[in-house]
């Protein structure tokens, strides 16, 4: 479930509150988003991707609460891991037209 | 009955209203608008995000128009489907797919190439393909309202025109009159957090029942994927090259991603632990499944296991009628139901037509979404133009059978409904999540899970739900006992085993019951058979 909005590194831009599927999210007058209805949360992942500068975690963890550390986060290299292999983001290709996708296909093609 | 029609909110009017955004109702949407319909699209969350495609990879069954590999095509998944797919709509389906592909890449769409250059158009990436499809449908013209899921349908003497709902971030309340009204809300997985299937509760098929329209297949809406048990990573393709193991190390004989997984489900029953692992990917091909499925990955990599070596204990979360084929009966090529101005796309209406009663996986599902979401604008954009100047006037009522009322004033009134609905959820899962339930069923067992949910829907029935997000709650606890009911009323019906219906007590396929099965009503639930066109006979 979503356990991170940094504080840091959030632009106030609110994409996560437009974008989350289950309305996860509450805008908030210091202009950094709540997680206002974790329980909501389905683990998509899909705010991490939209999120234009790595400011949300979702843990792998569909059921259960697990609390994070930004730093410990940060130190592993997780903040923005999935919208990078995605290819999302300025200067990346979208994974969508990745050579090994065709290359995936031939292999397992019924 | 719902109470006269509030006119408080966001009242819009338009030709099309396309309920649902995921890639039928944005593909409905694109269509309509092009032949010069003015379209409204609500999505109870976000267009592009919402919904079982936006979050996963899929193949798609995209075959190019040669003979030969069409007939193979139709055939590949025929029997397994109990021989319920029709040839000619497998034929539509597979020429509009392979339009609305190349379309796809003609627009925009990052396909890969092969060694000559050429695109490779059998696969879509669910974030990149919605977010291309937000961009048309703006693009075409259509206004979108993103979190305002529908609460019930807009009707009068000549059929639906229309919807209300409620925009669930400021609490007001939207109408939208509409000449037709496309229903694209997809299946209902019952909130079992199988990824991006929170959204899909079933909703559309209540609308459309309370309307009057029936539902097509609803016994075959027991599938069930395979994931790790702690994620929400529902990719059951890469089991494939999965082995299977108990905690002592010992293989479970077996046990697989395809037929195997009624011996997973079985010993899930038992109480023992299953675990899998992918060591029988080759190591070359190991990169190539981190592309091809970037977010099955995600969860392991989170977590430190490597999936190629380590076991990790895993289980099987239903995704309904997601994956399943059953949803809302259609009556023509256009994707009408039965009741006037009202339409059906995606996996809200019966996938059995190209599927039988067996899911096609995902690339049958894809090609199913974009298809019939076309079909159903084309169909609804010629309806809504036909009733000319006078549908401005029509006297519209609501349809839901739950009494609506206006926004509860105080937060504990509110938290009290949420709550009471909650409940009522939990209590339809107890009947529909158990293997030993829906997915090994015996008349007995259906029957006894039937007084309940029979007795859960009189409670919904006599209950009201507010114009609000805990009235969102209430009915989506109304459909999902209603998809309940009509599922497992189907399920007693097909005393047979057939597709993915499996019937512990009829274990063989009877054929004497090679025919549909159409569900209709909401109080007293009625079950008819309908014939499969004779041509559909493949082989």
């Amino acid at each position: 479930m979503i356990e991170l909005v940094s504080e840091t590194k959030c632009i106030s831009c609110n994409m996560c509150v437009n974008v989350c599927p289950t309305n996860v999210f509450d805008r908030s007058p210091n202009g950094v988003p709540l997680i206002a209805r974790q329980s909501d949360c389905q683990t998509c992942f899909m705010c991490e991707l939209y999120c234009p500068v790595d400011a949300l975690y979702v843990a792998p963890e569909a059921e259960i609460s697990v609390p994070v550390s930004e730093d410990e986060l940060e130190r592993q290299g997780l903040l923005g891991s999935y919208r990078e292999k995605v290819g999302w983001g300025p200067g990346r290709t979208p994974v969508a037209k990745h050579e090994l996708m065709y290359r995936l296909a031939l292999r397992t093609t019924l | 009955m719902s109470e006269a029609l509030a006119l408080q909110g966001l009242n819009w009017t338009a030709d099309v209203l396309v309920i649902g955004g995921g890639p039928a109702g944005t593909w409905a949407a694109i269509t309509a608008a092009s032949k010069g319909s003015n379209v409204v699209l609500v999505d109870k969350g976000y267009c592009g995000s919402s919904g079982a495609t936006a979050p996963s990879g899929t193949g798609v069954w995209y075959v190019k128009p040669e003979p030969q590999l069409r007939e193979e095509a139709k055939a590949s998944r025929f029997t397994l489907g109990g021989q319920l797919a029709e040839h000619r709509w497998m034929d539509r389906v597979l020429d509009q797919t392979y339009a609305n592909m190349n379309k796809l890449g003609n627009l925009g769409y990052p396909f890969p190439v092969d060694e000559n250059g050429n695109p490779y158009r059998r696969g879509l990436q669910g974030p990149e393909y919605m977010r291309l499809m937000r961009k048309l449908v703006q693009r075409a013209g259509v206004k979108i309202l993103d979190h305002s899921p529908a609460l019930e349908l807009l009707a009068d003497e000549h059929g639906v025109g229309g919807a209300a709902g409620v925009r669930t971030q400021t609490g007001e309340p939207w109408t939208v009159k509409a000449g037709a009204v496309i229903i694209a809300t997809g299946g209902c997985a019952f909130l079992s957090k199988a990824l991006g299937c929170n959204v899909l509760t079933g909703d559309g098929y209540l609308f459309a029942a309370e309307a009057g329209a029936e539902l097509s297949g609803m016994e075959f809406s027991n599938a069930y994927a395979i994931s790790p048990t702690f994620s929400s990573v529902t990719k059951t393709a890469y089991y494939r090259y999965a082995s299977f193991y108990y905690e002592d190390g010992t293989v479970v004989e077996g046990a697989g991603s395809k037929r195997g997984r009624s011996v997973i489900a079985r010993n899930l029953l038992q109480g023992r632990q299953v675990y899998a692992v992918l060591d029988q990917a080759p190591e070359d091909l190991q990169p190539l499944l981190r592309v091809g499925q970037t977010n099955f990955f995600l969860p392991f990599d989170r977590m430190g296991i490597n999936p190629f070596k380590d076991k990790f204990p895993v289980t099987l979360r239903l995704e309904g009628t997601v994956r399943g084929t059953g949803g809302i009966h259609i009556v023509n090529e256009k994707c009408a139901t039965k009741v006037p101005g009202l339409f059906a796309a995606g996996d809200a209406a019966t996938r059995e037509l190209i599927c039988g009663g067996f899911t096609g996986g995902g690339s049958h599902n894809a090609a199913w979404a974009m298809s019939s979401g076309t079909f159903a604008g084309e169909g609804a954009s010629d309806y809504a133009q036909s009733l000319g100047a006078k549908s401005g006037t029509r006297k519209l009522r609501g349809l839901s059978t739950s009494t609506l009322t206006g926004r509860l004033s105080s937060g504990i009134d509110q938290a009290r409904q949420k709550a009471a609905a909650e409940e009522k959820v939990r209590a339809v899962q107890e009947e529909v999540m158990p293997y030993d339930r829906n997915l090994f069923r015996t008349d007995e067992k259906l029957a006894d899970s039937l007084v309940r949910l029979d007795g859960i829907w009189r409670e919904i029935r006599n209950g009201t739900a507010e114009r609000g997000a805990a009235g969102v709650r209430a009915r989506e606890a109304a459909a999902m006992t209603a998809t309940a009911r009509w599922m497992y009323n189907a399920a007693r019906v097909r005393k047979e085993t057939r597709g993915m219906h499996k019937r512990e007590d009829c274990p063989v396929p009877d054929e004497a019951q090679k025919h549909r099965l159409v569900a209709s009503g909401l109080d007293d639930i009625r079950i008819r058979p309908e014939q499969v066109e004779k041509e559909a006979a493949l082989m």
